[in-house]
């Protein structure tokens, strides 16, 4: 008797403790996905229809496209687009090329003061990016790099975190490996690129995933070297649509360019959604 | 052997040289700009060393300004966001259904734009004179005045960037803070619920205790990123930061380095070298509070 009503009020509590729990959740969930929907929302909407609504609308029944049309023939998007695309991929395989065989040094072979050299490296690790920009800013200045894709890409392609993130990786490869392939006469690079990088493929995917991210938002390197929008990346695109683009005031061709910037990532993050989120749990700084 | 080092050094040759010319060289050379004094980067002359940058900089007004901004963003949105970062992963960790669609909904805001759907917030808050904007319409269905968050009062805009570096920030905290309740051991929640402990009980002796290396960290990285605050800014209120008194310590360095009131490396470098040391002190006395109150 007394059990049962225990047992009944039990289930009761946990009934309204779920019902606050999903509704905090889903609270949240609204606030993160609404200025999404704004965008997108905003962006079909019709100039015409877009100004003369004093009261915002949520939701419009004449979606149009004509807003992605002027986004891309009044601004160069699909110039700021190409230039990301380039900075992006340029970077990050600059950045795995070296950071691989860095690591691989690092983890493997052996030269007098490796220890020495890997510390320096880790501290090198504290260092605030803003502490360096003002003489690589200098530096590309001198070297006339100034909007130029080698000014952009050069200065950001080491991440010594991820040469570290790598070095550890490749340091869990058993030794039994590398003496077998030697006792085999593979060379060191025949054994790097047939053993060490098949191994470590879900480190090295990692390391490209937060690159790119890294890549496609990166906006105080760029802005400060180039002033040419012909090396506009969509960062400064996107500010400069801002501050010139579509006679000022074009709010729905604007948020065309923002969903045009954004959706790439975003369609990123859903193919590789566990790939993201357990690489950004390892390696990820921004917060 | 010799040869075998050889071979080494060539393996870590591009490394070294990247790091060297774009990191440990501008790293020296950050400190000699901040206390050359009277620099001028057109003729490449300065007039002697010392810490006169240092003075100029901490007795500019916009400097001052730039402080006071960066310190109210970090004073107010780190304890915030770790706060709400814990009660939505403690919410996602007791939940089944659905809550991989929430988690990966949460996520959303890390892979975007910060430049991009900064202008969706700037126009979900702004007012002009065609529209109040959405975030005033709500405002008005509570009753309340509206308010120009962008081009208004000083307190509304922090408010606006507050949210907005929140909204930013916490898709990595719940994420960190969801993996660490989820290694937990269940065995000290059997053994507490078998000695009917109760829940609030549970959470603050075992639940926090056992995640705070966690949130320590995400303490120490979120002030580190806070003090770096930005871009957040910048697509809020545009690139003119000072006139829109929303400056912050790193853009206070952009500017003096480059854009309209550039060309001064030697007081960019020297706020550089501030910024630094304040960032430092600040890690360094976390580190101690922590010794006290992380358990490991």
């Amino acid at each position: 008797m007394d059990f049962e009503k225990i047992n009944r009020r039990e289930r009761k509590s946990r009934r309204v403790r779920n019902v606050l729990l999903y509704t905090l959740l889903s609270l949240w969930a609204v606030i993160v996905l609404f200025p999404f929907y704004w965008m997108i929302l905003s962006s079909v909407k019709s100039y015409g229809a877009y100004n003369s609504e004093y009261i915002p609308q949520f939701i419009t029944l004449s979606p149009t496209l004509e807003n992605y049309v002027t986004a891309f023939t009044s601004v160069p998007l699909g110039r700021y687009f190409l230039n990301t695309i380039i900075f992006t991929l340029s970077t990050t395989v600059l950045m795995v090329v070296v950071s691989v065989f860095a690591a691989f040094a690092f983890a493997r072979l052996s030269f007098p003061g490796k220890n020495l050299v890997f510390t320096l490296f880790l501290a090198l690790m504290m260092i605030p990016n803003e502490l360096v920009i003002i003489t690589n800013f200098v530096t590309i200045t001198d070297l006339d790099l100034r909007n130029t894709f080698p000014g952009l890409i050069l200065p950001s392609v080491t991440s010594v975190f991820y040469i570290y993130l790598l070095r550890e990786n490749f340091a869990q490869i058993p030794d039994e490996l590398y003496y077998a392939a030697k006792v085999d006469g593979t060379s060191d690079l025949k054994y790097l690129f047939r053993v060490v990088i098949p191994i470590s493929k879900p480190t090295i995917i990692t390391i490209i995933i937060l690159k790119v991210i890294e890549c496609w938002n990166s906006y105080v390197w760029p802005r400060l070297i180039t002033d040419d929008p012909d090396y506009f990346l969509v960062s400064n695109g996107i500010q400069e649509i801002r501050e010139n683009g579509f006679g000022r005031e074009n709010i729905p061709a604007m948020m065309a360019a923002v969903c045009v910037i954004s959706l790439p990532l975003i369609v990123l993050f859903l193919i590789f959604r566990n790939k993201i989120m357990e690489g950004v749990s390892r390696g990820g700084t921004k917060g | 052997m010799e040869k075998k080092n050889l071979k080494a050094l060539l393996y870590l040759l591009p490394a070294l040289v990247f790091l060297g010319v774009f990191m440990v060289y501008p790293l020296i050379d950050v400190f000699v700009y901040s206390v050359e004094e009277g620099y001028n980067s057109a003729s490449q002359i300065y007039f002697g060393h010392g810490l006169y940058n240092f003075s100029y900089v901490l007795h500019d007004p916009y400097f001052l300004m730039a402080l006071k901004n960066t310190f109210l963003l970090v004073i107010i949105t780190v304890p915030v966001s770790t706060g709400i970062a814990l009660l939505f992963s403690v919410a996602l960790s007791s939940i089944k259904k659905l809550r991989s669609l929430f988690q990966t909904i949460y996520f959303l805001p890390y892979v975007t734009n910060t430049l991009a759907v900064g202008l969706v917030f700037m126009i979900l808050f702004r007012k002009t004179e065609y529209s109040d904007g959405l975030v005033n319409l709500m405002i008005s269905w509570f009753g309340g005045e509206s308010v120009d968050f962008i081009t208004g009062p000083y307190w509304a805009k922090m408010f606006v960037l507050c949210f907005y570096t929140v909204w930013i920030v916490l898709p990595f905290k719940i994420l960190i803070l969801t993996s660490a309740l989820a290694s937990v051991n269940r065995e000290y929640y059997d053994a507490a619920r078998v000695d009917g402990t109760g829940r609030w009980r549970i959470f603050t002796k075992i639940t926090l205790p056992m995640i705070s290396p966690m949130i320590f960290y995400l303490v120490i990285t979120g002030f580190i990123g806070a003090f770096k605050a930005y871009s957040d800014a910048v697509a809020l209120f545009g690139t003119d930061l000072n006139a829109a008194e929303m400056n912050t310590i790193v853009g206070y360095i952009y500017d003096m380095l480059y854009g309209n009131s550039g060309g001064y490396p030697s007081y960019a470098s020297a706020a550089a070298v501030l910024l630094f040391a304040i960032v430092l002190t600040i890690t360094v006395i976390n580190l101690m509070v922590s010794k006290k109150h992380v358990h490991y």
